[in-house]
């Protein structure tokens, strides 16, 4: 199984990404040029954390436009698991594929910290492997991480269930103490309607080694796996009846 | 044609920076400021000037100088440069 690992000018979390991906078993990460214009050797897809473009303009404006980023947005509608962490997140919400937007942390402080995230979803192609209420304690390095979405947008996020991961205490209660950005709602992650797209400001891929302090990352990439080979099996079988 | 692009924040959308100006111009003896609200202000220089070339940059202005989510823009046409010429 083969994970693309976009690289942006100004990524820097694309070793990381590559790094925790290869420790799992059966799993493969390469990485791929913004100019590169395919991923149809892919299962799954991956934009990384940094500065795509000196995070000019606004986070990710400019990096939705990479050549890259068409081939992202036809596979995503294809049904192609995508994931977002930090910066990749905020390219998702420039991009489209994800609704609402990221904006100044409400302190106007770059945050460096290991928070606490409640799995509020754990159907998801990349929380199935985790129990609903569970916590995964990851690392978060951003400046623009405040999650804004219109009313509108987040009664629908909350119908649809798409808030995948909240900001918690170590209780496990959403309150605003444990918000380290101001994110509406203590939102740390959502996902599209069709839950092919998460995007998420905490790192999984800084968090998927216990030597790291956490190894909670690896949860994410393990449910994406499960979510792929369970996809080929279901068209294996499906084949064979045909 | 020379063109001025204002980025500004939606009144729905917080802008903890806009407040700290606002606490400062307080502080530094001006109670009476109520709030402040920060956003882009960007000159362009385009080759041309017909309707075309503006609508054009209107579409730029949503898909990449603005996020219409957060953000509300106003393109305005330079007219000072217009009347230096004509002098």
């Amino acid at each position: 199984m083969k994970f693309a690992v976009i690289q942006f000018p100004g990524s820097n979390c694309d070793q990381d990404c590559v790094a925790a991906i290869n420790s799992l078993d059966g799993l493969r990460a390469e990485y791929v040029w913004h100019k590169e214009t395919s991923l149809d050797d892919f299962d799954a897809i991956v934009l990384p954390g940094g500065f795509a473009y000196g995070d000019y303009l606004r986070c990710g404006a400019i990096a939705r436009f990479s050549p890259i980023m068409q081939a992202v947005i036809s596979d995503a509608g294809a049904g192609k698991l995508v994931l977002g962490t930090c910066n990749g997140f905020q390219v998702l919400c420039e991009a489209g594929l994800l609704p609402g937007a990221l904006v100044r942390n409400r302190s106007l402080r770059f945050v460096c910290d290991m928070v606490t995230t409640r799995v509020e979803v754990d159907d998801s192609p990349f929380t199935h492997g985790c129990s609903k209420g569970m916590l995964l304690r990851l690392p978060v390095a951003h400046g623009e991480g405040c999650f804004f979405a219109d009313a509108e947008t987040l009664h629908e996020l909350n119908a649809n269930r798409q808030v995948i991961l909240r900001y918690a205490d170590s209780r496990g209660r959403i309150v605003s103490e444990a918000n380290p950005n101001g994110s509406v709602e203590n939102v740390a992650g959502i996902c599209n309607r069709e839950r092919n797209v998460f995007g998420l400001m905490p790192h999984p891929d800084r968090a998927s080694d216990l030597r790291l302090d956490s190894a909670d990352g690896t949860k994410i990439f393990r449910s994406m796996v499960q979510t792929i080979s369970g996809n080929r099996a279901t068209s294996e079988r499906a084949k064979q009846v045909a | 044609m020379k063109v001025k692009v204002v980025v500004m924040p939606k009144a729905t959308v917080l802008d903890p920076q806009g407040n700290v100006v606002r606490d400062a111009m307080r502080h530094l003896g001006m109670p009476e400021v109520r709030s402040v609200r920060i956003g882009k202000y960007m000159e362009i220089d385009v080759d041309g000037k017909n309707g075309e070339l503006e609508s054009r940059l209107h579409g730029l202005c949503r898909d990449l100088l603005s996020n219409p989510v957060i953000e509300d823009y106003e393109l305005q046409k330079d007219e000072s440069a217009k009347r230096k010429r004509n002098k």
